[in-house]
């Protein structure tokens, strides 16, 4: 008999610390089923800075290392330049990588770093509250926004991805999203795909999931998937942006 | 066979590194250190090592962080401004017990200050940033100490996987000394790094972190670290002592300072004034171990500390000899720099001796 189900060799078998309905637990699944795929377990480095996924190395079963808040693909370039032989990946926040990290974010992208980045977008920080993400949507209430964002005071959501399209040394970037099945099977290829680009050395590569937070969103779990559908996908719509 | 050359301060501290197996650099341009970075770009190179610009002193310091947690011998470099930047990594780097080296060629402030020579980031460098972490600070006097002393400082940081900043200053950073360059390569690979991150092949994953979320771990963590630094305190002080025993007034200076107040030793032994030098090279550890053996000689004597700044050191000082000394100040900031004369004047006015000219 064929065997067509296990569990990663690459997650734990821990449960996580995640609320019901967050996106991270698939995220990391996808990521750990990738890394298996790919037979690449032993050569993976992850790099998981502050954010909710700080303790992502609690789950992952491969080397794995902190960065400080924002400085996730600094850390990652100095690994990948020094253990070019390796997989190295990021793991990002919103608020991680498009606001305090936003400058590190760019100049790696722009040097090229032949790296992979996954890329969370809930459009706020969970791991301190709920307050506003460069990615927050127009009128969305969050902890620093009660009166919802307001454009002529917080400006618009930030498209980092689109941003980082602009340039030279980004080969790949693709918005996907896991609210439905068939979607989270898209975001599994397009996690492969990013992958594959740093082992083929081809570059930069960036994949940006919509995830859901529904505990900040203050909505149940289901309707939060609706919201992404709704709401979310209008500001950031899905697909390969390079 | 060795062959002597010249150099500035900034040069040789990072040949010293190459030299040292340092095989990874990544810093930000900033005056007066940027003899250096501009080395680490031409020769790292050419010893197949890691040159990066990187965009920031944060994204620099991070960087350092990276290639340290992937078993590399790592620096960055900087002054006083970018130094405070770099001061969050530092502390993630003393709490990952990675080891590395930061260079701060020190100058003039507070804010943007100006690019003179200044000591007045000594309480930023032996105090630390945030969090009850320690790094090892070595302040190197000549060209040719900044060039050995980087191997030491290599040594030290991977032998406690431990944060060294070595500590220098734009005079030390811009100033032409001759040197005699090693040839032997430092033997880095003594030091083996299972904790490195490698990719878990052989072997369980490892983990490079400073997060212990859960209640006492944390604790537990500080007080390994706090055994640590009791160790180094116990094994790493390092001090140059010139004509102590004897003197009535010790001079306590360090780095580029503690040439100057050398030359006004020598000044005052000529005019028959029993004048010493305690030069401490490791600031932390502090050498109070030195200073405590000053009982053992002559009981009566002052201590003068002479400082680029408005008294940081002198704290140390003080608390290495208690009350068994009067300890005197000397110090000008902003760029400023004590001279000899200034020195003798102020020694002649501690001793109440009539000095000639």
């Amino acid at each position: 008999m064929k065997k067509i189900y296990s569990h990663p060799q690459s997650l734990r078998t821990v449960s996580t610390h995640y609320c019901p309905g967050c996106g991270h637990g698939i995220a990391h699944r996808l990521i750990a089923e990738v890394i298996d795929d790919l037979d690449i377990r032993e050569r993976v480095i992850a790099v998981a800075p502050v954010g909710c996924a700080v303790v992502a190395y609690d789950y992952w079963d491969f080397d794995c290392s902190e960065a400080a808040h924002g400085r996730a693909l600094a850390v990652a370039t100095a690994i990948k330049r020094v253990r070019p032989q390796n997989i190295v990946f990021t793991y990002q926040g919103d608020g991680d990588l498009a606001a305090i990290g936003a400058n590190e974010t760019i100049h790696a992208a722009n040097r090229g770093e032949n790296l992979t980045v996954i890329f969370i977008n809930n459009a706020i920080y969970g791991m301190t509250g709920g307050q506003m993400a460069p990615t927050t949507l127009l009128q969305q209430k969050t902890a620093t926004t009660p009166l919802g964002r307001d454009a002529s005071l917080q400006g618009y959501p930030l498209k980092i991805s689109e941003m980082l399209a602009l340039l030279n040394g980004v080969k790949y970037v693709e918005r996907v999203s896991i609210h439905t099945p068939q979607e989270v099977i898209k975001t599994k290829k397009a996690i492969k795909q990013a992958f594959q680009n740093q082992i083929d050395g081809i570059g930069f590569s960036l994949v940006e999931i919509i995830s859901p937070c529904p505990t900040y969103w203050e909505m149940p779990p289901v309707q939060a998937l609706d919201w992404i559908k709704d709401c979310m996908l209008k500001e950031f719509p899905l697909g390969r942006i390079k | 066979m060795s062959k002597k050359i010249l150099m500035t301060g900034n040069e040789a501290i990072a040949a010293g590194a190459i030299q040292a197996g340092c095989r990874f650099y990544a810093g930000y341009p900033i005056t007066p250190q940027n003899e250096l970075i501009a080395y680490m770009a031409k020769y790292m190179p050419q010893a197949n090592g890691i040159f990066i610009q990187a965009e920031s002193e944060l994204a620099a310091i991070n960087m350092v962080f990276g290639a340290a947690a992937a078993g590399a011998r790592a620096m960055t470099s900087s002054s006083s401004p970018g130094m405070s930047l770099k001061q969050e990594g530092i502390s993630y780097i003393a709490g990952a017990e990675l080891p590395a080296v930061i260079v701060n060629m020190m100058r003039g402030g507070p804010g943007l200050g100006n690019i003179a020579p200044s000591q007045s980031d000594y309480f930023q460098a032996t105090r630390c940033g945030h969090g009850d972490y320690h790094a090892i600070v070595l302040a190197p006097s000549t060209v040719h100490e900044a060039y050995y002393g980087m191997r030491e400082a290599f040594d030290l940081a991977d032998k406690y996987r431990n944060p060294v900043i070595v500590l220098g200053d734009g005079m030390l950073g811009q100033m032409m000394e001759p040197l005699e360059v090693a040839q032997a390569a430092a033997e880095s690979s003594k030091y083996k790094k299972p904790w490195a991150l490698s990719g878990c092949l052989g072997r369980a994953p490892n983990v490079v972190k400073s997060f212990y979320l859960h209640e006492g771990k944390l604790e537990e963590f500080n007080l390994l670290l706090q055994k640590k630094y009791k160790r180094i305190k116990e094994k790493e002080q390092r001090a140059e002592v010139i004509l102590a025993d004897d003197a009535e007034i010790v001079l306590v200076a360090y780095g580029s300072m503690a040439r100057i107040a050398k030359a006004a030793v020598k000044t005052l032994r000529a005019q028959g004034i029993k004048a010493g030098l305690i030069r401490p090279i490791s600031l932390w550890p502090f050498p109070e171990t030195i200073f405590r053996k000053l009982s053992a000689g002559r009981k009566k004597r002052s201590l003068l500390v002479v400082e680029m700044s408005y008294g940081q050191m002198i704290e140390d000082v003080r608390l290495s000899v208690g009350d068994r000394f009067p300890v005197e100040f000397l110090g000008r900031g902003g760029g400023g720099v004590p001279s000899e004369k200034e020195i003798i004047a102020k020694v002649k006015h501690v001793t109440g001796k009539k000095l000639h000219r």
